[in-house]
């Protein structure tokens, strides 16, 4: 079974107002990750493969070549845990 | 004399590596340094060769290893031109340095009906150590205010000052905007107003010469880790007459004299051990201490006025640069002379963590956010930024791919 943690390998919520959630997909899996995403969520803009403007589900995002994702207007944690793994599972 | 930083960059194997494919550009240098071979040798050296605790034992090892750590704590105490290894106080790093200032001189004398003036442009390590002595000892913290430039409204802060004013605490070079506070002016108004002055020293040891009589303050904090040592290790430096009449912060071996027991009274009486030992509890971070100073002879060896003088050419630089980039707002003072080598910025239309996350895709590492700065954001209404920060490897060429990658995310 596989589950969110296979493909996450560090959630960074930035500190203060403005309430973004930087995930770091696992390096080994981001090739994967990045395809799924882009299958599935609309592409608004983007720059080469480098940065994504993406939506799915009505929450906005952006998605990076590396393998790094940058998510606002989640109110916390569990909330951005529930949106991926709609997103990538 | 110019110092030559592709000569260094010789000394610094991470330089080497790629990251994201690209060359690594480290601009994070407000954060921390890179290491140059020389300390990386000597941390190595340390624990293959003399590895041991120190003034525990009559052991070879244990003589050696002391000596090394006394000769490290000395070439700190040369560096900043105190008056000796007694005023200088091995730490984790600034953050400890300014708790150990806060706990064993602010918890014993300041109360309900004393002041202690800070900035708005400080690092949380010098305001939250103050704010919370401030809720157990009752005394009044003041605010200096902040120019539109992010200088220091030298007018607020005279103006500040009491007959109750007992401490300032303020950072020498300010790590967002880089503004150098002009730290004579400062010593002075404190002095003549009998306040003492704790200088965080974080941004501007590592970036230009400091001289601790000749600035004339009372405690200075820096880490060792901002000037290519390693982490962990820091220094507190404080005037010898106010650390001897200063509790110890940290209770346990190596900063007594005597532990002695009472039967009589069934308690231990304890005597303290001579500066700076009194303030280093436990077993200390020798091999910091040996790499600290490893990296404070690299720095020697390059110059210090060399330092500073690379950084301004290279910030002035940026700042020319960057004003090709009309998506681009650079904040802090335009004069690149009363600044180190630190700018802040915004992109149009992106969170500074978008900027800092497309940069990092060219390999090109830069930090975003509020650099544990949130009140100075807040006095510029600002939610975040993105921040370069130089030093000595650094080159004019890593400034042009910076900006040429700038231009691409303007196109965003």
């Amino acid at each position: 079974m596989v589950a969110l943690e296979d493909y996450v390998a560090r959630i960074e919520e930035t500190c203060g107002d403005e309430k973004n959630f930087i995930v770091i997909f696992k390096y080994d899996k981001k090739g994967e990750v990045i395809a799924k995403i882009l299958g599935k969520a609309k592409k608004e803009k983007a720059i080469s493969t480098i940065i994504f403007e993406l939506t799915y589900d009505n929450v906005s995002f952006r998605l990076y070549g590396t393998g790094k994702a940058i998510f606002r207007g989640l109110k916390n944690k569990e909330e951005l845990k529930n949106f991926l793994s709609k997103l990538i599972m | 004399m110019m110092l030559d930083p592709y000569k260094i960059r010789e000394d610094f194997p991470i330089l080497k590596r790629k990251v994201n494919n690209h060359p690594l550009i480290y601009f994070d240098n407000g954060a921390t340094t890179q290491k140059p071979k020389q300390v990386l040798e000597a941390i190595k050296n340390f624990y293959g060769k003399y590895n041991a605790n120190v003034h525990r034992a009559v052991h070879t090892l244990s003589q050696e290893a002391s000596e090394l750590y006394e000769n490290a704590h000395e070439k700190v105490a040369d560096f900043i031109n105190a008056g000796g290894m007694e005023e200088v106080i091995f730490v984790r790093g600034t953050t400890e340095a300014i708790n150990l200032v806060a706990y064993s001189w602010g918890l014993h004398n300041l109360g309900e009906e004393d002041e202690v003036i800070i900035s708005l442009m400080e690092h949380h390590s010098n305001i939250v150590p103050w704010e919370n002595l401030s809720r157990m000892n009752g005394f009044r913290i003041k605010y200096a205010g902040v120019n539109e430039d992010g200088t220091l409204d030298y007018e607020s802060f005279e103006n500040l000052f009491s007959s109750r004013t007992r401490l300032v605490c303020i950072s020498h070079v300010s790590n967002v905007t880089g503004v150098i506070n002009e730290m004579k002016r400062i010593a002075k108004i404190a002095h003549d107003n009998d306040a003492l002055l704790l200088v965080d020293g974080a941004q501007s040891v590592p970036h230009m010469p400091v001289d601790v009589k000749a600035l004339d303050v009372d405690f200075l904090a820096f880490s060792g880790h901002k000037l290519l040592g390693p982490t962990g290790i820091g220094c507190l430096y404080g005037k010898q007459e106010i650390l001897e009449e200063m509790e110890p912060f940290h209770g346990g071996g190596e900063m007594i004299r005597e532990v002695s027991y009472n039967p009589a009274t069934g308690r231990c009486s304890i005597s303290w051990n001579d500066l700076p030992w009194k303030f280093e509890a436990g077993t200390p971070n020798v091999c910091g201490g040996v790499g600290l100073m490893e990296a404070v002879k690299y720095l020697e060896g390059v110059g210090m006025e060399s330092v500073k003088e690379h950084e301004v050419r290279l910030t002035e630089y940026a700042m020319e640069r960057l004003r090709e980039c009309k998506k681009v707002k650079v904040y802090g003072p335009r004069d690149v002379s009363s600044k180190c080598g630190i700018i802040p910025f915004n992109v149009d239309g992106l969170s500074s963590h978008d900027v800092a996350l497309f940069l990092d895709s060219y390999g090109i590492m830069i930090r975003s956010g509020f650099h544990c700065a949130q009140p100075l954001h807040q006095r510029f209404e600002l939610k975040s930024t993105a921040r370069v920060s130089f030093y000595i490897y650094n080159t004019r060429e890593e400034i042009d791919k910076f900006i040429e990658v700038l231009k691409e995310l303007e196109r965003f």
